[in-house]
C-alpha cells in the first residue's frame, strides 16, 4: 500500500445555490508535491481550506497517516502540521520578518520575548532551504517575492510537514516563480509534502508528481505528472480541447486612434521620472503590446494614459482630439476603455452589487438616470443582458455582492462593462493575471475581437507568452523608455528577453523607421 | 480567491431573504445593545446609590414617556447632528465637526431672527434655511481642505469647532440685539421667528423635528435611488474605483460636507428657534465657551442607527428618550452627574451595536442555514 500522509475522502462541501465540492477524493503522499488544478470556481480552494480547517465539510473524511481527523479550525491543522501559504498573504505589513515568523508561536521566558532563540531557528531554516530573508526588515519594504518567502518560513518555523500553496505564482515575475519551484523541489525532498494549488500547466508539468484534476466541483481524475501532458491536463480541466495560441488574422491596421507624444512621468517612488519620453501610435484594427518586467514604468504610463495621475510632460491625443489635460470622465466619453491592472482596486466596488458594478461608467448617462435618479429597472435590464451575453456567473446574479464573486468572474465582469460601453481603443493592463487558461482564451478572444471590430487595442502584459500570441506588434519598455519595437513574427521570446531585460535595444532611430 | 468575507456573504438562499435578514438583524442587534446599555447602567446606579436604584432606574427607563414632548424636542437637534455625521460618514468622511456646524448653524439662524424684518409666516423659515447655511459654510471649509490640501478631516473639523465656537460667543456679546448682558444669555427669539409649536402642553416641541424626519426621508431617497447617492457611497466604499469611473471625488467630497455641514446647522436652528411652553418665551443661548455636546451626541446617535437615516431617527428619538428620563432621576437623589455617567454608559455600550450586528447576523445564519442543510439532506434521503 502507498503510504498516504492525508487523505480527504469523499468530501462534500455546499454552498446555497452551488455544491463547491462533490464527492471529491485527495490523496497525498509523503515527500511528494501533488497539484491541484482546476478553473476558476472549480472547487480547489474550498477542498484546501476544507483541509485547512477553514470550512466544515457536509460528508466525507480527512484521514492523516491513515487516522481519520477531525480539523475545525485553522489551529487544530496547524496542531497537525498542516501549513498554508495563502494566495493573499497574512502579514502584519509593519511588523519586521522576524516578528511575522514567530507570530502567534512567540518563544518566551516568563512573557519576555526570546528573539534570539527565534532569529536562530529563522536564520537555520532560511539557509537551509535557500529562502533568503532579512528578518529585521518590516513587510511593508521588501518585494512580494520575498514576503511570500517569509509565508513559507512561517509553515516551517511550525514545524508543519504539510505544505498548501494557494496560486503562490500568481503573484511573482518569471524569475521568483523560477526560485520558488526550486525551493517547492527542496522542500519535497527533505520529506515535506506539498499540495500546490495552480492552473499554471508549465508549473504542474515542471515540479509537480501526481497532479488531481477538479472541474466544477467534481473530481475528475488523478494522473502521474510524467505520463500526461499539457494538453491532456488541460482537456481534463477545462472538459474541451484548448487551443493555446491565439487564432487570429492579419491585422489590418488604418487610422491612428491613440497617438502618445514625448509622454514623462513622475516616479511616486524615487525621484526620477518613471515613464521617459515615451511616444507611439496605435491605431485601429491593431492589438500594440506594450512588453516589459514589472515596474519599468508600465503602472504610471498606464495611470497617466488613462488620466489617474498627470504627465510631467508629453501630450496625448484620441481620435485626433487632444486629451493631455483631460479629466477621467472626459477621457471615457472620448473613447477610451480600461480594464485596470488591480481589479479590486480601481476595477470594482466589491461592496457594490454586480449590476451596479456594471454600470460603474454608465450610471449617469441618460439611459440609466432621469433628473438624477437612477433607473433601476434600466439597470437590471442591462446587467441580465451582459451577465448573459459575457457568461458571468454567480451565485445571485445581478444582484450577487461583487466580493463574493470568483476572480475570474470579476474580471468577466470589468470586461463586460468595458467592452460594451462605446470605445475606440482599449487599454488593457495585464487582463489575464491570476486566471486560468478557460478565462484566458476567452479574454484573448475578446481582444481579438475587438481588433477585427476596427477597435484599437493596447494590451500591456508581462506574460511572454500572451505577448508572443496576442499581440499585432510589441513595444518593450524597459526603465521607462521603449527600447524595442518587435513583430512577433520575426522574433522569438529569447530576443523578446533580451529586451525586456535591457540587454538589448534599438536606438530611437531605428524605432522611427521601423515604425 | 474565496477569503472568509466572501463566504459569508455568499451565503444562504436568495437576496430578498438576505436583505430581509440584514435589516432585522441590524434592528436586533440594536436592540440587543440597547438592553445591555441598560443592564450596565442599572448596575452605576446600584453603584452609587443603592437605595433608590430602582425608583431612579424607572425614571430613566420610562420617564421620557410622561414628558414626551421634551423627548421629541430635544430628539431634533440630535437627529440632525446624526444625520450629518452618518451621511458624512457614508462617504467615508469622519465629520467630528458638528458642534461647530451646529454652533454657526444656530447663531446664522439668531441673526436672521433678530436683525431682519420679515413678514410672520416666513421670517421663521428664513431663519432656518439662514441657519442651514451657517452650517454648510462650517462643513464646507473641512471639505476643501480635504479635497484640494488633503488634509484630514477629523483634524480640521476639531478646530473648527473651537473656532465656531469662540466666533460665535464672541459675536452674541457684541450684538446688543440679541444678547442681555445682566442674565448674560440672548433675549427671547421674536414671535414671527420662532417656529410653529406642535402644541404638547409644557413642552418646546415645534415643526422642526417634522421637518428633521422629512429630511431624514429625503436623506434616504438620495442616497438609494439618485446617482449622486451611488458615487457617494461608491467613493465611501472604494475611493480608487470611484476615481477610475471618473467621478468628481473633489466636488463630492465638498457636497458631502457641504450638505453635512447643512444638517448640523439646521439642527442648532431648530434647537434655538423653539418657541417655550410659556408663551411668549423661548430658548436663549448662553456663550459660555463650551463646545456644544449635541454634535458629539450625533456621533453616538449616527453609530446606534448604523448611519441609516431611517434608523437614525429612531436612534435619536431613544437618546433623547434617555436623556430626559434621567434628568428625572435626581428626584430621587441622584447627581446630575452621575446621571451623565449612566447614560454615557448606555449610548457607550448603543455603539457595540455595530459589532453586535456582525455576530447576531452569522449566529443567526449559521443557525438557519444548518437548518436548511438538514432539510436538504433530508430530501435527498427521500429522494434515494
Amino acid at each position: 500500500m502507498d503510504n498516504y500522509i492525508i487523505e480527504m475522502l469523499n468530501i462534500t462541501k455546499e454552498f446555497p445555490g452551488i455544491i463547491a465540492n462533490d464527492d471529491i477524493t485527495l490523496k497525498l503522499k509523503k515527500g511528494e508535491i501533488h497539484a491541484l488544478l482546476g478553473e476558476n470556481g472549480a472547487g480547489k480552494s474550498t477542498l484546501m481550506s476544507v483541509l485547512f480547517g477553514l470550512y466544515q465539510a457536509e460528508k466525507g473524511t480527512i484521514k492523516m497517516e491513515g487516522k481519520e481527523v477531525k480539523i475545525n479550525n485553522p489551529n487544530d491543522a496547524n496542531a497537525l502540521g498542516i501549513g498554508m501559504v495563502h494566495q493573499h498573504f497574512k502579514l502584519v505589513e509593519v511588523f519586521s520578518v522576524l516578528e511575522n515568523i514567530i507570530l502567534g508561536v512567540e518563544p518566551n521566558k516568563m512573557g519576555f520575548l526570546q528573539e534570539n532563540d527565534a532569529r536562530d531557528k529563522v536564520v537555520f531554516l532560511s539557509e537551509k532551504y535557500g529562502l533568503k530573508v532579512n528578518p529585521d526588515a518590516l513587510i511593508e519594504d521588501i518585494s512580494v517575492g520575498m514576503q511570500q518567502r517569509v509565508e513559507i518560513l512561517k509553515m516551517l518555523y511550525r514545524d508543519n510537514d504539510i505544505l498548501i500553496f494557494d496560486e503562490p505564482t500568481a503573484v511573482l515575475t518569471p524569475q521568483e516563480i523560477k526560485e520558488l519551484l526550486k525551493i517547492m523541489k527542496d522542500l519535497a525532498n527533505e520529506g515535506k509534502s506539498i499540495l500546490f494549488i495552480t492552473h499554471k500547466l508549465n508549473e504542474i508539468m515542471e515540479v509537480s508528481d501526481r497532479c488531481t484534476v477538479l472541474r466544477k466541483g467534481k473530481y475528475i481524475g488523478t494522473v502521474e505528472v510524467k505520463d500526461t501532458t499539457k494538453e491532456e491536463l488541460s482537456r481534463m480541466m477545462v472538459g474541451r480541447d484548448i487551443t493555446f495560441s491565439v487564432d487570429k488574422e492579419e491585422a489590418k491596421p488604418t487610422d491612428v486612434v491613440l497617438s502618445i507624444n514625448n509622454m514623462t512621468v513622475a516616479s511616486k517612488i524615487h525621484k526620477n521620472n518613471a515613464v521617459r519620453g515615451i511616444s507611439f501610435d496605435v491605431k485601429a484594427g491593431e492589438i500594440v503590446c506594450l512588453a516589459g518586467i514589472d515596474g519599468n514604468g508600465q503602472t504610471e504610463f498606464v495611470h497617466a494614459l488613462t488620466g489617474l495621475e498627470k504627465m510631467v510632460s508629453g501630450s496625448i491625443s484620441l481620435c485626433g482630439k487632444d486629451i493631455s489635460n483631460a479629466s477621467i470622465r472626459q477621457r471615457s466619453v472620448g473613447g477610451m476603455s480600461h480594464i485596470p491592472e488591480d481589479r479590486h482596486k480601481h476595477g470594482l466596488v466589491l461592496d457594490y452589487s454586480l449590476e451596479e458594478n456594471l454600470v460603474l461608467q454608465r450610471y449617469w448617462q441618460k439611459e440609466f438616470q432621469n433628473r438624477g435618479f437612477i433607473k433601476f429597472d434600466e439597470v437590471r435590464n442591462y446587467a441580465e443582458d451582459l451577465i448573459e451575453k459575457f457568461d458571468i456567473r454567480s451565485g445571485q446574479g445581478p444582484e450577487t455582492i461583487v466580493r463574493s464573486m470568483s476572480g475570474g468572474n470579476q474580471q468577466k465582469a470589468i470586461i463586460a462593462r468595458e467592452i460594451d460601453k462605446e470605445h475606440e481603443l482599449l487599454v488593457a493592463v495585464q487582463p489575464t493575471r491570476g486566471l486560468d487558461v478557460g478565462a484566458i482564451e476567452y479574454i484573448h478572444k475578446q481582444l481579438v475581437e475587438r481588433r477585427d471590430a476596427g477597435k484599437a487595442v493596447l494590451l500591456i502584459s508581462l506574460e511572454l507568452d500572451e505577448v508572443m500570441n496576442v499581440s499585432d506588434r510589441i513595444l518593450v519598455i524597459y526603465e521607462g523608455e521603449i527600447v524595442g519595437e518587435l513583430n512577433p513574427k520575426d522574433t522569438n521570446v529569447q530576443e523578446l528577453g533580451l529586451y525586456m531585460s535591457g540587454a538589448k535595444r534599438n536606438t530611437s532611430k531605428e524605432i522611427k523607421n521601423e515604425g | 480567491m474565496k477569503d472568509k468575507k466572501g463566504a459569508s456573504s455568499k451565503t444562504k438562499f436568495d437576496i430578498k431573504k438576505i436583505t430581509q435578514l440584514q435589516g432585522y438583524s441590524s434592528f436586533t442587534s440594536a436592540l440587543m445593545a440597547i438592553v445591555l446599555g441598560l443592564i450596565f447602567g442599572f448596575l452605576v446606579m446600584l453603584f452609587a446609590n443603592p437605595g433608590s436604584a430602582l425608583a431612579g432606574f424607572r425614571f430613566v427607563v420610562l420617564g421620557g414617556l410622561s414628558r414626551i414632548g421634551d423627548v421629541f424636542y430635544f430628539a431634533t437637534p440630535i437627529l440632525m447632528t446624526g444625520l450629518a455625521v452618518g451621511f458624512a460618514f457614508k462617504m467615508g468622511l469622519f465629520n467630528i465637526g458638528a458642534s461647530g456646524q451646529y454652533t454657526m448653524g444656530l447663531f446664522f439662524a439668531l441673526f436672521v431672527a433678530f436683525t431682519w424684518e420679515l413678514p410672520p409666516g416666513i421670517h421663521w423659515m428664513a431663519a432656518i434655511l439662514a441657519g442651514m447655511l451657517g452650517g454648510m459654510i462650517w462643513g464646507f471649509i473641512p471639505g476643501f481642505f480635504k479635497a484640494f490640501l488633503n488634509v484630514n478631516e477629523v483634524i480640521t473639523s476639531i478646530m473648527f469647532n473651537y473656532i465656531g465656537m469662540y466666533l460665535v460667543d464672541m459675536w452674541v456679546q457684541t450684538n446688543a440685539e440679541m444678547y442681555v448682558s445682566s442674565t448674560t444669555r440672548t433675549r427671547y427669539v421674536p414671535m414671527n421667528a420662532q417656529i410653529p409649536s406642535l402644541g404638547i402642553a409644557g413642552s418646546n416641541v415645534n415643526f422642526g423635528i417634522v421637518i428633521g424626519i422629512i429630511v431624514a426621508v429625503i436623506l434616504y431617497i438620495v442616497l438609494q435611488k439618485t446617482t449622486f447617492g451611488y458615487e457617494l457611497k461608491a467613493t465611501g466604499f472604494n475611493k480608487f474605483a470611484s476615481e477610475y469611473a471618473g467621478m468628481k471625488g473633489k466636488k463630492n467630497i465638498i457636497l458631502a460636507m457641504v450638505i453635512s455641514g447643512g444638517l448640523a446647522g439646521l439642527g442648532g436652528a431648530f434647537l434655538i428657534l423653539a418657541p417655550s411652553g410659556i408663551a411668549g418665551s423661548s430658548m436663549t443661548y448662553e456663550p459660555i465657551n463650551i463646545i456644544a455636546a449635541n454634535g458629539f451626541n450625533g456621533i453616538a446617535v449616527s453609530l446606534l442607527g448604523n448611519s441609516h437615516p431611517l434608523g437614525i431617527i429612531f436612534s435619536a428619538v431613544f437618546i433623547s428618550h434617555i436623556q430626559r428620563g434621567g434628568t428625572l432621576a435626581s428626584l430621587v437623589g441622584y447627581k446630575p452627574e452621575i446621571i451623565d455617567v449612566v447614560i454615557a454608559v448606555i449610548i457607550y455600550f448603543s455603539a457595540f451595536a455595530m459589532i453586535m450586528k456582525s455576530s447576531v447576523t452569522t449566529f443567526i445564519k449559521s443557525k438557519l442555514g444548518k437548518e436548511k442543510d438538514k432539510e436538504k439532506n433530508n430530501l435527498a434521503k427521500e429522494a434515494e
